[in-house]
Order: structure tokens, then C-alpha cells, then sequence
């Protein structure tokens, strides 16, 4: 993996930086020579003709692209030079259109969407609205970063947070490398205060999942498998607890691909991803049951279609303009970034999808 | 003929040794996918092993997909050196036992 860099590639004027670059550069050379199929021809020909949502199942949030964190792999390319994050007001609208959507999942996710000022605010207000399942992506770092977040586990379990937290490996070095000089440190303090309040325990209820992202450009193995080596680990080493493992495939996006093309395995990578197509992964990929909504409010098939600024196709592309019946006729918008998540046993922020 | 004897794309034609005797390919790769099925031995140790022995019969092809298997099971850069270097003193190991034929031999024929 490349050395950690500090900035994000907003900050460094890096090329990749602009979303409109990206679409374009993953539908030229090995998709424009016709070496690789195009996705949505590729769906086609395994019988998707029209690619439209199933009934709407998660209400994803980006609260912001502020993190304290610059990992190499971000398809966000967060960091703490991002300063796009949501408004009280835009939070609001979210909290109107919660009960609208129908949603039994809501999903917060960042950045760090802890640094959000009103973060607690929120999590607050939409623990109210009733649905199943409340879910934070939590960086763990975050609540080791600073004082005013070492109480975050105690505000998880008092509105009865599902917390989703990022571990790419169970050891240092793999760890490190990835996402930043002693952030496995921090993360393993971190799952112990979540330990200590009752997440991830046996027999809790208190969900405290991990989510597994390779750490290079490949694939992850089988999802169980690498559940089974990281419980044998977190708990012999350190003696941690937690639910599920969700094991992510890296997609071509943002940093990764900066990383892709730069370590020169980007051909290599995509048909990879390309030939391990699995017509059974995409009958349950996320955007199928996933809304995306930016810190802006604008609406997206899926977060990775957000951070490409593909969004939602029809009328109702925001949340002042919110209308289910419209969106759930529309086309999902789809490039070649999405053979990340119908590769192997496929891939979504909930893990494989086969 | 290709201007070098190994080509990494061959080794997504492995697959397709059955097509000049498909009844022995197809019983290897019957085998094959066998003995990497889950079993007394796990996946992922497996995966070490099959790294290992990769380096001591000095696979291109093999050392290629073995790697990449282990760092998809999660395997860390410390185990695969410590697998290869254990394929290194067996294969080292077996070299220098045979010097006990070499001292038994000068030791007959000097006395």
C-alpha cells in the first residue's frame, strides 16, 4: 500500500479530486477498447434490463466528509481538510423525510460523523422516529481522539445505537498501514470502551459489528472465515467482543483509485473485479433497498454514487423535493465502479450480499 | 511463441490444460479444489503452506496466487516470510542431510 498521505486529494489539487475525472477515466481505456464489458451491458446480458430499486429498506446519511482520520483506501477522501458537513437545517429535513421513506434501517455515516457539531443533536431527534435498526459508522479513533468524545459509548447505549465500526486487521502493523501511525492503538481502546458499556458482548443487545476492508488491491476472502480469525484474535490479544464481521470490497474510487493507478494494478484490479462478476451479488446490492444522502441533501443511489456526484435519476433528486413514489420507479444510476459490489460473494455497507 | 517462457497471463489459462486431455485435467482439478476445501487444516493455513511450497518449487504462477490468496485471508507480511523461510531450511535441509552420504562415502574410501 502506498505511504499514508496527509492530505486529502481535495487538498493536494489532485486530478481525482473531481468526481466528473473519475467517471470519465472508468469508462476509458481497458472499457473503452472493449478489453472489459461495460457494466450496465454486463447486467444486461445477465438479465438486469432495467435496473430499479426494490422497496426501500436503508436511510443512509452522510453527516460529512470531516474525519480526524486520512485513510489510503477512503472512497470519501475524508479528512479533517474537509470541511463539507451537514446543517441543523438540512439535518431537519432528513428528520421530516425519516417517517416519509418508510426506511427500517437508518444509517449515519461520515467522515467521522461524530465531528458533526450537531451530531448528538440528531441522534437524539431520529432515535424518536422509531425504526428498527440505528446504525453510526464509527472510525473508533474518534472516540479516543479528544475528551469531549470519551462519553460517545455511553451515548450509543442511551439511544440504543447500532455501532458499525471500521477494523481492517487484527493487527498492528496491517492496521497502521492502512489507516494512519497508531490508529489500531486508538481502535482497540476504543472497542474496549464499547466492550466495557456492553457492546458487542454475548448475548447483547447491544450491536457492535466490524467492517473489514482489504488492505491492498485485492478482494476480500470469505466473510465467515475472516469473522472467525478476527474473534480468535480480538479476544485472545486484547480480550474484545463483537457481533458480525462485514467484509467490503474496495471500490475503484477516490483514493483507492489514486492508489490503483499510481501502484499500477488498476487493470489488474478491475478485471479481477470484472471476472468475478456474480449475477447472484447484484440481485441484492445496496442501491436496490439503499437511499444516499449527501451533507447537502441532495439524494443518491448509494454513497460511492454520491462521492462520483451521480445522483438520483428523476425528479426528486433532493430532500425538499423527497417523493418515494419517484423514486422508487427510477433507473439506478450506474458506471464502472460498481463491479465492486457484484464481484465474488458481492459486497454493500451491510457486508456480502449473497 | 511468446519472447519469454513465463507470461503472467498464462496463469489464467490453467484452467485450460483439460482441452488437450480433458478427462486427467478434469480429475486434477477435482483434486485440487479438493485439498483447499476447509478441513482439518483450515483455509488460511492451507494458504501458507501452498505459499511455501510455491518459493521451494520456485512457481512464478503459483508464488503469483498464493500470495495474493493469503493477503486476501488476512494473512500478515511477518507469516508469509516466516512460511517461506521454513520452505527455505527444508529445502536448505534437505541439501545438507545428503552431505551425511558425501561423509559416509570420504570415509570409507580415505579411511
Amino acid at each position: 500500500m502506498a505511504k499514508l498521505k496527509l492530505n486529502s486529494l481535495k487538498k493536494r489539487k489532485n486530478k481525482l479530486a473531481d468526481p466528473k475525472y473519475q467517471v470519465e477515466y472508468l469508462s476509458n481505456g481497458i472499457f473503452k477498447n472493449g478489453e472489459l464489458p461495460l457494466f450496465q451491458h454486463k447486467i444486461k446480458s445477465s438479465g438486469f434490463t432495467d435496473f430499479k430499486p426494490k422497496p426501500l429498506e436503508i436511510f443512509q446519511i452522510n453527516l460529512g466528509y470531516m474525519c480526524n482520520q486520512v485513510c489510503t483506501h477512503c472512497h470519501v477522501d475524508a479528512g479533517p481538510d474537509r470541511k463539507e458537513i451537514m446543517t441543523k437545517e438540512t439535518m431537519q429535513l432528513c428528520l421530516d423525510v425519516i417517517e416519509k421513506s418508510g426506511a427500517h434501517t437508518l444509517d449515519l455515516t461520515g467522515g467521522a460523523p461524530e465531528m458533526n457539531p450537531n451530531f448528538r443533536w440528531f441522534v437524539s431527534e431520529a432515535s424518536k422516529k422509531g425504526v428498527k435498526d440505528f446504525i453510526v459508522r464509527s472510525n473508533l479513533t474518534i472516540i479516543r481522539a479528544n475528551k469531549k468524545y470519551y462519553d460517545l459509548p455511553e451515548f450509543f447505549k442511551q439511544h440504543h445505537v447500532h455501532v458499525v465500526s471500521s477494523m481492517p486487521h487484527w493487527t498492528r502493523g496491517k492496521t497502521d498501514r492502512q489507516r494512519g501511525e497508531g490508529v489500531f492503538n486508538l481502535s482497540i481502546e476504543a472497542l474496549k470502551s464499547l466492550n466495557d458499556v456492553g457492546y458487542g458482548m454475548p448475548d447483547s443487545d447491544l450491536k457492535l459489528d466490524l467492517v473489514y476492508n482489504p488492505s491492498g488491491a485485492f478482494m476480500p476472502a470469505n466473510q465467515s472465515d475472516l469473522e472467525k480469525d478476527f474473534k480468535k484474535a480480538l479476544f485472545e490479544d486484547f480480550g474484545i467482543h463483537f457481533h458480525n464481521l462485514m467484509a467490503i470490497t474496495n471500490l475503484p474510487i477516490s483514493r483507492f483509485l489514486d492508489f490503483l493507478i499510481a501502484s499500477d494494478n488498476y487493470e489488474d484490479y478491475m478485471t479481477t473485479l470484472v471476472e468475478s462478476y456474480n449475477p447472484l451479488a447484484v440481485e441484492n446490492v445496496m442501491c436496490r433497498n439503499t437511499l444516499s444522502v449527501s451533507w447537502d441533501g441532495w439524494l443518491y443511489d448509494c454513497d460511492f454514487n454520491q462521492m462520483l456526484e451521480l445522483k438520483v435519476d428523476g425528479k426528486s433528486k433532493h430532500l425538499k423535493d423527497f417523493d418515494l413514489n419517484s423514486l422508487q420507479n427510477r433507473n439506478i444510476k450506474v458506471s464502472q465502479h460498481c463491479y465492486g459490489c457484484t464481484a465474488g460473494a458481492g459486497s454493500s455497507c451491510q457486508g456480502t450480499t449473497t | 511463441m511468446s519472447k519469454s517462457y513465463y507470461d503472467p497471463n498464462d496463469l489464467k489459462k490453467f484452467g485450460e490444460i483439460s482441452e488437450f486431455q480433458k478427462e486427467l485435467g478434469d480429475n486434477f482439478f477435482h483434486y485440487y479444489n479438493s485439498v483447499f476445501k476447509e478441513g482439518a487444516l483450515s483455509a488460511r493455513e492451507k494458504a501458507l503452506i501452498a505459499l511455501a511450497v510455491a518459493h521451494t518449487e520456485q512457481c512464478p504462477y503459483c508464488i503469483d496466487a498464493y500470495t495474493k490468496d493469503s493477503l486476501q485471508r488476512g494473512v500478515t507480511r511477518e507469516e508469509m516470510m516466516e512460511a517461506v523461510h521454513v520452505g527455505a531450511a527444508i529445502k536448505s535441509g534437505a541439501a545438507l542431510v545428503h552431505s551425511t552420504m558425501m561423509m559416509n562415502k570420504v570415509k570409507k574410501l580415505e579411511g
